[in-house]
């Protein structure tokens, strides 16, 4: 893997983790945090781990936004923080 | 000088992935939001996965599966499998914890109709 | 408070950071986790178990045990999310149930749950934050349903040789109900998957992984060593090794898809099980 790229992954996952974590709207924050789990995913690839890429795809990016949205949905979008 | 910086050059990634584990660990301190502070904990999580694989990574080495042109004979080949095995149901676990943590922030939402730590905490000293 | 914590933040990665020269270079051949047991998986793997992907025949194999507790966690999980939000639920909450008359589109609401026919041309119950679907959305939703489930079976049967396995197919599996409930609605997913048989279907798994290896005793193996199969299905040691393997990723595939529609249907419905998202 072309060393450029991964630097460019790299600071983009570190990106979408700040992100993340500073947006001030909670269903914002975890479409974010969906991005960053894919994110994740691709630096996987990147290693040979498959089969770690494939599950953080189907999980980290997948289900759990949904199950993140699904609790904003259920609780308040609002944040002081 | 210039041995720091190729050490620097060599090392980089760990430097990455401990600002990642550090982000993580600032947001579950520090935001008082609970579902921050999940996200936080995600974010922690995926770090050290992130940590775990990095260090089965091999410099030319293929998938984990085994290609007929090669063979097993080097196994230099292939990348390592074990740390991968380990993160692959960490990830797993993760999504499940990641559910019971939102079934109790349902719960504390709907008994004191907040999510922030520091409303809570006033709540239950006003009682 | 913040700045307390962005201070300790910064001190443990800068300790962190002072540890990063100890560890091997990204990348390198012959660093230490490369040299212990790795590759006696990967040069064993083909031999003893048949399977060309090392990361099932080290899940599911060599570290049987492992994943044997890691799929019991993924299915106590679902079972204490059930008794957080639903087992465990306060009484007396007034909930109000909505009917609505399609032909006139007059929305009835009521406080007890009445049953109507599942194909009632009159009467339909909605949500209360229900609103006129896109049928565009929701027909192709529908659509995509069978082709998600057949690639997951795809992905827990070709486990053994290409990326895959029951943690992702099961997974998969799971995302394919949620699209259900997403695009339709929660009830939708409860009359083809219902909270008990859900429930049972992941203690089942679990029940698959642990039986699979106790049965390996009777035959006179090690608790999940497969190979003890061998005379049982009439085939040599490494394949029934590599059919061991098949049965555990299902009982995997079973408790992940069962455990991940349970926890959706309870945390989008607020423990209810009624309204979905």
């Amino acid at each position: 893997m072309i060393l450029e790229i991964k630097i460019a992954m790299l600071v983009l996952v570190i990106v979408c983790a700040v992100a993340s974590i500073t947006i001030k709207d909670l269903l914002g924050a975890a479409v974010v945090f969906g991005t960053y789990s894919f994110m994740m995913c691709l630096l996987w690839v990147s290693m040979a781990a498959v089969d770690v890429a494939f599950t953080e795809a189907t999980i980290g990016a997948g289900i759990s936004t949904v199950l993140m949205i699904a609790a904003v949905f259920r609780t308040t979008r609002r944040t002081k923080d | 000088m210039h041995e720091l910086f190729a050490e620097f050059g060599n090392k980089f990634h760990y430097y990455a992935y401990f600002a990642i584990m550090m982000i993580g660990l600032y947001a579950m301190i520090a935001k008082t939001n609970l579902l921050k502070k999940c996200i936080g904990l995600g974010i922690f999580q995926t770090a050290i996965m992130l940590f775990y694989v990095s260090i089965g990574a091999k410099e030319g080495a293929g998938i984990p599966i085994i290609d007929p042109a090669l063979g097993t004979a080097d196994p230099a080949a292939y990348a390592n499998p074990l740390p991968q095995v380990l993160m692959l149901t960490a990830i797993v676990v993760s999504v499940a914890t990641l559910g019971v943590a939102l079934a109790l922030i349902q719960n504390i939402h709907r008994d004191h109709g907040t999510i922030e730590e520091d409303e809570i905490l006033q709540r239950l000293r006003g009682k | 408070m913040k700045r307390l914590a962005l201070f300790a933040v910064i001190l443990a990665g800068v300790l962190f950071a002072a540890t990063a020269s100890e560890f091997p270079r990204l990348g390198a051949v012959d660093s230490a986790p490369s040299r212990h047991v790795s590759p006696a998986y990967i040069q064993g793997s083909q031999p003893q178990t048949h399977t060309p992907n090392f990361v099932t025949s080290v899940l599911a194999d060599y570290r049987g045990f492992d994943t044997m507790f890691e799929t019991t966690v993924v299915f106590l999980a679902g079972m204490s999310c059930f008794f957080i939000l639903r087992a465990l639920r306060r009484r007396g909450v007034t909930e109000v149930y909505y009917y609505r008359h399609k032909p006139t589109g007059v929305v009835l609401a009521m406080l007890t749950p009445r049953r109507i026919p599942p194909r009632s041309s009159c009467f339909e119950r909605i949500d209360a934050d229900w609103m006129p679907q896109d049928m565009v959305v929701e027909t192709m939703c529908l659509f995509m349903v069978p082709f998600i489930q057949v690639f997951a079976l795809y992905v827990i049967a070709h486990g053994h040789y290409s990326p895959g396995g029951g943690f992702q197919g099961g997974v998969l599996l799971a995302a394919s109900f949620i699209l259900v409930g997403l695009s339709r609605d929660l009830r939708t997913v409860e009359s083809l998957l219902t909270e008990k048989t859900a429930i049972l279907a992941a203690a089942a798994g679990v029940c698959i992984y642990a039986g699979t290896g106790l049965l390996a005793l009777c035959f006179g193996g090690n608790f999940l060593d497969y190979g003890a199969y061998a005379s049982f299905f009439g085939a040599a040691v490494p394949a029934a090794r590599s059919m061991g393997i098949l049965i555990v990723e299902i009982g995997v595939a079973l408790t992940v898809m069962a455990t991940l529609v349970t926890i959706y249907k309870l945390v989008s419905s607020r423990g209810t099980v009624e309204e979905g998202l």
